[in-house]
């Protein structure tokens, strides 16, 4: 079937999870991912993790961008993470987390299964380019 | 891609796994190689779901209302699929799909399939797309599949299109929105809400849409004539009494009507679902169901080949040097642009000739 072009695009879950309001580091990091070409979905403020798995794995998105700034992030993202493995959506989803992270905590996430965590200050096309490359092929 | 591993994909659909689901919804979206044969194998389980189209313009309250009319199906035992398109970016081809915080009525609910979607690029391949991606979910056995879509544009109109019942939304005020409304969604569609009801001007908006509804099927209708007689109208003896053409039981004729919500309270909730019920056994009455699938199949025949013809000059074009040469050899006067599509078109003509026999 060459007659067909294979049309991919990366798709992106902008994630706010917990009793967190602060999102302008959701929508700028949903800006620049737009930007970049990506299809990006935003989850709107205070989603409980359930929420999170269920948009994630019915919109089958490539990449699931958490954003904490609440410290909660030691309960809530294993949460995710469990729920993505419930639906068998953890092995190919980049799971990225965003926010104030502490080193020690940050050690823990990688080891869930977390793919980075990007602290304060990143600049957008270092988060874009860790994307690009590390979306899982499929 | 394989052969194995898309069986096994269309199995895991039809068992009921949320993820092939989604899985097979973004094949179709992306092209993925075969992504044709997929779709292949599930058309022979489709054709069980009622489909419902809801366009309207930009901050109509379309996902709104959609979280309403999904928790409504949900409360009464159906399983619900939602398509919600949005436009992406012509530049960069990126979107933000925002439908989707719009849906707090359904959380955790995964009977409810929510997913977004993109008008990627300009190929017209988006309708086929959401028609593709429908029969997924037709096949994985929800009941109702509503697709939610911005109505301007020939696109949108034909992503419409595919739905059974098209439901039009307008808003309060929109006085010019009402006019663009007269530019073909007037005649798709068969059910007009008029949201945000609680609003100033919500009256004036239905009154509008009556009468331009009315107008369709009766010149005459509503005419204020000061006092005198009204002018005969050929149609007269046909038309129902004033007052009760939303609910006349005559049955060849589906009567677009004018409905009035508030989605955010899910006011005049209840009435639409009725509608949108009543329309739906009018189809199978009427066998306009049945009808309607087979225009729709057949437009999608059509334009399934049509794009695999396009493809297949454009290789064509590629192979003898691409379009752009071909241009120039317009410009500078050697050629003319009916000479060089009959010298593109004449091998495949002479191949398709050929084969005939």
């Amino acid at each position: 079937m060459s007659a067909d072009q294979e049309q991919r695009t990366i798709r992106c879950l902008v994630a706010k999870v917990g009793l967190d309001g602060h999102d302008r580091g959701a929508h700028v990091i949903a800006r620049a991912f737009r930007d970049a070409g990506f299809e990006v979905i935003y989850s709107g403020l205070h989603r409980a993790p359930e929420e999170i798995v269920q948009a994630a794995v019915q919109e089958d998105v490539d990449v699931l961008g958490i954003s904490i700034l609440s410290g909660a992030h030691n309960t809530l993202v294993p949460k995710v993470i469990e729920g993505l493995k419930e639906y068998d959506a953890f092995d190919d989803t980049l799971v990225l987390v965003g926010g104030i992270i502490p080193d020690e905590d940050k050690e823990k996430l990688l080891e869930l299964g977390v793919a980075e965590v990007f602290g304060p200050g990143t600049p957008m096309e270092e988060t874009v380019e860790f994307v690009e490359e590390n979306a899982p092929e499929r | 891609m394989n052969a194995a591993a898309e069986t096994e994909l269309v199995e895991e659909l039809l068992d009921g796994k949320h993820r092939a689901l989604a899985r097979v919804i973004s094949k179709v979206e992306d092209r993925a190689p075969g992504y044709r044969d997929i779709v292949s194998q599930l058309h022979e389980h489709t054709g069980h779901a009622d489909v419902i189209g809801v366009t309207g313009s930009p901050g109509a309250g379309k996902s709104t209302l959609v979280d309403k009319l999904a928790k409504q199906y949900r409360d009464r035992g159906e399983t619900v699929g939602v398509i919600a398109v949005d436009p992406s970016s012509p530049y960069t081809g990126g979107a933000v799909l925002g439908d989707r915080i719009r849906m707090a009525s359904n959380v955790g609910d995964m009977d409810v399939f929510f997913r977004s979607m993109s008008a990627r690029g300009t190929l017209g391949g988006l309708s086929t797309a959401t028609s593709d991606a429908i029969k997924a979910l037709d096949a994985f056995g929800k009941d109702r599949i509503i697709v939610e879509t911005v109505g301007a544009g020939q696109n949108e109109v034909d992503i419409v299109r595919t739905a059974d019942t098209v439901t039009v939304l307008v808003q309060p005020g929109s006085g010019d929105d009402v006019q663009m409304l007269k530019a073909g969604i007037l005649e798709i569609g068969d059910i007009f809400v008029v949201n945000k009801a609680d609003m100033d001007g919500a009256s004036r908006t239905v009154a509008d849409l009556e009468e331009m509804l009315h107008m369709e099927r009766d010149p005459t209708a509503k005419l204020d004539t000061g006092g005198f007689e009204k002018p005969d109208h050929p149609d007269e003896d046909e038309l129902p009494v004033d007052g009760a053409d939303t609910d006349e039981p005559d049955e060849e004729i589906w009567e677009p009507m004018v409905l009035e919500t508030v989605a955010k309270s899910g006011e005049g909730v209840d009435e639409l679902i009725q509608t949108l019920d009543d329309h739906s056994a009018w189809l199978d009455d009427t066998g306009r169901r049945e009808a309607k699938a087979k225009q729709r199949y057949a437009a999608e025949i059509r334009q399934l080949l049509r794009a695999d013809v396009a493809d297949l000059i454009d290789d064509e074009l590629a192979r003898r040097g691409g379009v752009e040469a071909m241009a120039e050899r317009v410009v500078d006067r050697e050629t003319d642009p009916y000479s060089v599509a009959d010298e593109v078109l004449g091998p495949i003509e002479d191949c398709v000739e050929e084969q005939r026999e």
